[in-house]
């Protein structure tokens, strides 16, 4: 007997209205002003003049069904019951209500969310997935995120930059982690090791060859198997080819690194959206908690804190100071993999007599 | 299925510190979850990801899972190491697409739970970086369960392959005095008009729509969208003199001139001798800056519209690509204006599935043919707003100038004509 379906309903993206707090649905689109009367808070004030207090807290991001009921008693206790989140995974409750306002703080803090990630902070490190779930991860982003926050939490819970800044992390150079102030990525530093013996019963080889940016791959016959072959002096070794085709192994414990970019900013305030420039590379992927990564980001960091002036955002500042002075003041070494030779590459050299001395 | 745990001497050092962990979360479900099948699932979890941070390697491979009726919505997951690690062995994500603007109330996230642990891991994260709910972890079986649950209240399943994707809009009008649209309209009256390319992935690749009510872009949509729906005005931006002079008292005239006036990016500002700031409107490009420092002293204008860019993306396979300004302006209030926003976006994407490459992003096929060739494909009149200078080389055919030139004039008349 044939099984019975049911069919699913297309129902698509649900409203976000019936789950808006009530002041929010009242002042739709009538909001005067905000304010920041502390690190993770915000007040927002209708034309009207009526207030809501937005509290704002990190968590772990991948939440276990204990941590997501926490946080609903916390918000059903101290808060109206309404939250969001924010696109960097921070959970933020809506009150009406100013005196709810400390002691929603305290039972966050309390329970061990932290609150903060406004304004001139640090922000939550935007991340993928790693070790976690991904089929194609070198490393544990999740992992690399947890370690790196441990030790910037202060900077969340602050306001000691110069504006804010957006940090993310990548376990592969596709980069869904997206661009940021600083951003962690996945570097792959040497051609994928191919199993010939499963290439052709797994991966659709036309498709594999097409996906190269360089070229490098073309099919051939090993071991009397149709396979795959790389042109290794022409590979990229960027791992484009692994997800179509996992018998081209990209990862390598040894050889899979860390890069960190910088610059990277998507606002459109002041100049245009940026991408993130390489700064270091070289990092080794080393769990459980990547310490050589977290130091390069605390030296970026610091010499944005102490030379940035206000509103500068990462990139603002390094346009300001010219980046022969950002490599000096970060003491990170300046080699030929910075200068950029894939399509478009005349247009990042210095074209001009503007050097600073 | 074995009762013993699994040794995680990496995970427990990872776990330590003041941040909140992950890994604390998955040993809860392992050790206190009342239903034995997710103690199951969380152990050998955990034991496969030890394994990996002791090996620096994934062990997670794709396949082919969806829910009856939909070929998308599901990430499939099989271990490579599921002999050993056998409870988590099928550890299929659900991308479900969340309410717009990412509202909840705790009552619609406890129901959420609720089924998840029904029918999952209990593992879950708002939001991945599409902008989906992230169920992560259920047997292939169990997804079809899952979804027929949470679908009966109201919730679908997000995109995942080559498919139009899940959309992400901005806290917007709800919640922000910067917003300039409708964000959480324009969101769903895109998605929910593309349903069936959602479900049914059918195109070149992926295909992202994103909202931001301003040129902050909160959303990130310029870089990280195809399709990027921006909030803007083109009347004069208010300003709130008396707001002025307040804030001239606390920060002082320095912190105004060296950050506000000297960092308009297009010179548009200037404080007059008598405390008054004054503002070229001509020549301000919306980018938000001054109106980020002095909120309460200024505020967009009444005229309010969108921008629209196209094809921006992340690196694979030719590199980084911003948008580029498809529609400098429009507006969004009327039912026609929201019918022409989604004939665009019909335009663009039948377009692009007609000529794009396998596995090329909307941005790429424009980088290979050209933004001309784009516009001519979809209907869209050249405009000056759309590049940052004209050409620089001389290598062109220009063989029909005079009537690309008798085009423009005849396109101003019109548009002073329907001015007047």
């Amino acid at each position: 007997m044939a099984t019975e379906h049911r069919s699913p309903v297309e129902s698509g993206c649900p409203d976000g209205f019936q789950y808006l707090h009530p002041l929010m649905r009242k002042h739709y689109g009538n909001w005067a002003y905000h304010e920041d009367p502390r690190p993770g808070v915000l007040r927002h004030v209708a034309h009207n003049g009526e207030s809501i207090w937005t509290v704002r807290a990190g968590t772990q991001r991948i939440l276990d069904v204990f941590t997501l009921r926490k946080l609903c008693d916390i918000g059903d206790e101290f808060g109206d019951g309404y939250v969001r989140f924010t696109i960097r995974s921070n959970i933020e409750y809506m009150v009406a209500n100013q005196e709810k306002v400390e002691p929603l703080i305290d039972a966050l803090e309390d329970s061990g969310f932290v609150v903060g990630g406004t304004k001139n902070s640090v922000a939550m490190i935007s991340h993928t997935q790693g070790w976690l779930h991904c089929d194609i991860p070198g490393t544990d982003a999740s992992g690399v995120v947890k370690a790196m926050m441990d030790e910037l939490i202060d900077e969340f819970r602050g306001w000691n930059m110069p504006n804010r800044v957006h940090m993310t992390t990548s376990c592969c150079q596709i980069n869904c982690g997206g661009q940021g102030d600083i951003a962690i990525n996945v570097q792959h530093t040497k051609p994928p090791k191919i199993n010939h013996d499963l290439v052709s019963n797994v991966c659709e080889r036309p498709s594999v060859v097409a996906r190269c940016p360089v070229a490098a791959i073309r099919p051939a016959l090993v071991n009397n198997k149709p396979s795959l072959e790389v042109d290794e002096k022409k590979c990229i070794c960027c791992g484009a080819c692994y997800p179509p085709c996992p018998p081209m192994q990209i990862n390598d414990p040894e050889h899979t690194k860390l890069a960190i970019w910088v610059g990277g900013n998507h606002s459109n305030a002041r100049g245009k959206p940026t991408f993130q420039k390489l700064v270091a590379a070289g990092i080794p992927n080393n769990p459980p908690r990547w310490p050589e990564a977290t130091a390069v980001v605390k030296r970026i960091l610091r010499a944005y804190r102490d030379d940035a002036r206000d509103w500068e955002r990462m990139n603002d500042w390094i346009e300001r100071i010219g980046w022969p002075q950002f490599f000096e003041r970060t003491g990170l070494p300046f080699t030929k993999f910075h200068i950029n030779n894939w399509r478009g590459s005349r247009a990042s050299l210095n074209a001009s007599a503007h050097i600073r001395f | 299925m074995t009762d013993e745990q699994h040794k995680t001497p990496m995970l427990d050092d990872l776990e330590q510190g003041p941040w909140p962990s992950f890994i604390s979360g998955i040993k809860r479900l392992r050790d206190q979850h009342p239903d034995k099948r997710v103690n199951g699932v969380a152990n050998d979890l955990l034991g496969q990801l030890e394994h990996s941070y002791e090996t620096r390697k994934g062990y997670w491979k794709g396949g082919t899972v969806s829910v009856y009726g939909y070929g998308s919505g599901i990430i499939p997951r099989f271990s490579e190491v599921g002999a050993t690690f056998p409870a988590s062995r099928e550890f299929h994500t659900l991308r479900v697409q969340p309410p717009a603007g990412n509202y909840y109330t705790t009552d619609i996230l406890r129901q959420l739970g609720s089924s998840w642990e029904r029918w999952g891991s209990g593992l879950v994260t708002f939001h991945g970086q599409t902008g989906n709910i992230m169920f992560i972890g259920a047997s292939t079986e169990n997804t079809q369960h899952f979804f027929d649950e949470i679908n009966d209240y109201g919730f679908d399943l997000g995109g995942a392959g080559p498919c139009v994707r899940t959309g992400m809009s901005c806290v917007g009008a709800a919640r922000c005095e910067q917003s300039n649209t409708d964000e959480m309209r324009v969101h769903r009256t895109l998605l929910n008009n593309f349903t069936d390319d959602v479900h049914r992935p059918a195109l070149p690749y992926k295909f992202k729509f994103k909202v931001s009510g301003c040129g902050n872009d909160c959303m990130n949509s310029i870089e990280r969208s195809d399709f990027s729906i921006i909030g803007t005005w083109r009347d004069d931006m208010k300003v709130d003199q008396e707001a002025i002079a307040g804030y001239l008292k606390t920060k002082g005239r320095q912190y105004l001139i060296d950050n506000v006036v000297a960092r308009c990016p297009t010179n548009a500002l200037s404080l007059s001798d008598d405390d008054e700031l004054l503002v070229d409107d001509r020549n301000c490009v919306r980018c938000m800056h001054c109106l980020n420092v002095l909120p309460k002293a200024l505020s967009p204008g009444d005229d309010k519209g969108v921008s629209i860019l196209i094809g921006g993306k992340r690196t694979l396979k030719i590199g980084d690509l911003m948008g580029t300004i498809i529609v400098p302006f429009m507006k969004l209030e009327t039912e026609e204006d929201y019918e022409r926003l989604v004939e665009l976006a019909e335009e663009t994407i039948d377009f692009w599935a007609e000529n794009g490459l396998e596995h090329e992003r909307c941005g790429e096929m424009i980088e290979r043919i050209g933004l001309v060739n784009f516009l001519e494909g979809i209907g869209v009149e050249v405009d000056p707003n759309m590049i940052n200078e004209p050409r620089t080389s001389s290598y062109v055919r220009m063989d029909d100038w005079e009537e690309e030139a008798e085009k423009w004039f005849h396109r101003k008349a019109e548009e002073s004509q329907a001015a007047a």
